[in-house]
């Protein structure tokens, strides 16, 4: 009888780690590559910008087997909690980092750069039934500031066409950069909001299907998921003082689309940039990111941004990664 | 072949059925309809539970169909090429994280139902209070388990980062009180009289928890740990806060280092792209889970069977 109850104990563990083994198989392909890097790069942060990190990252494990890279979606302001407490190496952020977030990392003891790594236009979409087609930065403070008694588009000073829906508001959850640079845009102050929004966390698509849904609906998200729902959601123009200008490629890279267009990034600490795997990675990352920008829909950067992106990086880890930064 | 129990209850029902109908006339119509209608209401019951069963099974796999390939098993997850992205890191660090589990709470669960069924005094108030909180904690949220893990297992005391390991033990405290509970259960169902047996024939207690009541409880305790291990799969929230990554290029490389991602984080990431193709990942990658899930069940059902006895 005894014998049999080791036998399962046993036996359960041999199921679980076999079937793991036998699954990992193919995990040990090592490369004879001289000049391929090996190591582990972490990398967390903004949802908005992990598609594009994932790309960059597929494309580089194709050539370096060897590093393993593991991207999170925590959010910008998740992220940066990680990355300032020297969990991660190279954080994604849709916003600049933050003054908290500054002092975090100065109290962690990490160092870390700047890159931008594409453009964005953060997007008002509305439901494609709803005839209005231009909002000004004052009408949408009005509807997304803290306590805004706005129930219904009709309440909006102003508006035209005159639209009789009530509002179906739907935005991210506080951790996401998209947030923080959207209430710091609209309202003036950043993390400043009504309560009575849809919080969708990071799920964009929530988002989708929400304003989609309802004839009064109004969210947010980046470009490109804009571009991928074209069929089910309508852009609104945005008149911050200068006329309408529609959300595109052209008027994120110039600007014009104020003040929503907005800058991509990503930090990588200084610690990490040290580490020739990690340089390597950041290479193939700026050497690469317009190729895949366009790919995975994001906004490239410019020839310009791309420019002097390139030679930050080159000085940085000409430098050995240990130069005196920001923070 | 019937059970032969089962048999004899029939019988004897049928039995006691024919001789009241004989002795006192047909019962009356109320009390048949009644019956009628309780047996009606426990299929109903039987029946919703199986469609939203079969909802989600069909949903997913429609939505799913044009991601079905053997590339969900053997690629990895990609952003550029959806056609050919897969789970295969993902199935790997689960079933990693599920092995951890099984290892700890097997002993950790029987270790602590056979102490509060065979040693603890249930009259004590220090046992009373365990047993309470015990219950308690199998209805505390996933996440709060998650933050705990991130304090206690990823930083703080253990410090082991974000790691498979601590990913196994976030999600083993989450359910070791359902292995505890069933445990118990099946402990208790094992009769006094085969206790009562053993000591009488001079075998110490610990003999007879070795000897008798444990292979005893087997059936029990696997069920138990099935019900854990189905749960321990499915869970993303914990495994978010602990660490799991949504997008990992390599393999599980050892429990102790390196990142590592899991099905429900997998899905989940997958479910947040933009693109179409990724939604049908996302509801392939449910079906990919189920089929994980199943061939780990079937394995202890086996075992199960295997060791079920009758008294």
């Amino acid at each position: 009888m005894s014998s049999k109850w080791w036998l399962v104990l046993g036996a359960c563990g041999l199921l679980a780690f076999g079937v793991a083994a036998c699954g990992g198989d193919d995990g040990d392909s090592s490369s004879g590559d001289g000049e391929a890097v090996s190591g582990e790069i972490r990398i967390d942060g903004s949802s908005t910008v992990a598609p594009l990190t994932s790309a960059i990252a597929e494309g580089f494990n194709a050539e370096n087997p060897d590093v393993n890279i593991t991207v999170g979606t925590s959010g910008t302001g998740g992220g940066f909690e990680k990355f300032c407490a020297g969990e991660t190496d190279a954080n994604d952020a849709s916003e600049e980092i933050g003054e908290e977030e500054i002092a975090a990392c100065e109290a962690g003891g990490v160092k870390y750069e700047e890159l931008q790594v594409a453009n964005d236009a953060l997007t008002v979409v509305v439901n494609p039934e709803n005839p209005v087609t231009c909002m000004t930065v004052d009408q949408l403070g009005s509807v997304w500031e803290p306590n805004s008694e706005i129930t219904s588009w009709s309440d909006i000073e102003g508006l035209e066409p005159p639209y009789d829906e009530s509002l179906d508001l739907y935005g991210p959850g506080s951790d996401s950069g998209t947030f923080g640079y959207f209430t710091e845009a609209v309202n003036g102050e950043e993390d400043a909001i009504r309560n009575d929004f849809n919080d969708v966390g990071e799920d964009d698509n929530a988002t989708v299907t929400g304003v989609s849904g309802a004839p009064g609906g109004m969210g947010y998200f980046g470009y490109s998921f804009f571009k991928e729902n074209e069929s089910s959601l309508k852009a609104l123009e945005i008149d911050s003082g200068s006329g309408c200008v529609a959300p595109s490629a052209e008027t994120a890279q110039d600007g014009a689309y104020a003040p929503l267009s907005r800058p991509l990034f990503i930090y990588p600490s200084a610690e990490a940039l040290a580490d020739p795997a990690f340089d390597a990675f950041m290479e193939y990352y700026l050497d690469n990111v317009n190729a895949i920008a366009e790919q995975v829909g994001f906004i490239p950067l410019t020839d310009q941004q791309l420019g002097e992106q390139t030679d930050k990086l080159d000085t940085l880890i000409r430098e050995g990664g240990g130069t005196e930064t920001t923070g | 072949m019937p059970n032969p129990m089962a048999e004899r209850t029939r019988l004897a029902t049928a039995g006691a059925h024919a001789a009241v109908v004989g002795n006192l006339g047909k019962q009356p119509r109320g009390d048949v309809w009644r019956g009628n209608l309780f047996l009606a209401l426990l299929l109903l019951a039987v029946v919703l539970a199986l469609i939203g069963l079969i909802a989600l099974i069909v949903q997913s796999a429609l939505k799913g169909a044009p991601a079905f390939s053997m590339d969900l098993f053997t690629e990895g997850p990609s952003i550029v090429n959806p056609e050919t992205a897969g789970f295969r890191p993902a199935i790997i660090g689960s079933l990693y994280l599920i092995a951890g589990v099984v290892l700890l709470i097997v002993p950790l669960g029987v270790g602590a139902a056979v102490y509060l069924e065979e040693y603890a005094d249930g009259d004590r108030w220090w046992n009373r209070l365990i047993e309470l909180n015990i219950q308690n904690l199998a209805a505390v949220p996933s996440i709060i388990y998650g933050i705990l893990g991130l304090a206690f297992f990823v930083r703080g005391p253990l410090s082991l980062g974000f790691v498979v390991a601590a990913g196994s033990l976030t999600l083993a405290l989450l359910v070791l009180p359902t292995v505890i509970l069933a445990a118990r259960e099946a402990i208790r169902a094992v009769p006094p009289s085969i206790r009562d047996g053993s000591l009488a024939l001079g075998a110490t207690q610990w003999q007879t928890i070795r000897r008798q009541v444990l292979p005893a409880s087997i059936p029990g305790i696997v069920t138990g740990v099935i019900l854990a291990v189905s749960r321990a799969l499915g869970e993303a929230a914990p495994l978010l806060l602990v660490g799991a990554a949504t997008f990992v290029t390599a393999d599980q490389p050892n429990p102790f280092e390196g990142g590592y991602s899991a099905m429900p984080v997998q899905i989940y990431n997958y479910a947040l792209q933009a693109q179409d193709e990724f939604k049908a990942l996302a509801a392939a990658g449910v079906v990919v889970m189920l089929v994980v899930l199943l061939a780990l069940n079937s394995f202890a059902i086996w075992l199960r069977n295997r060791y079920e006895q009758q008294w």
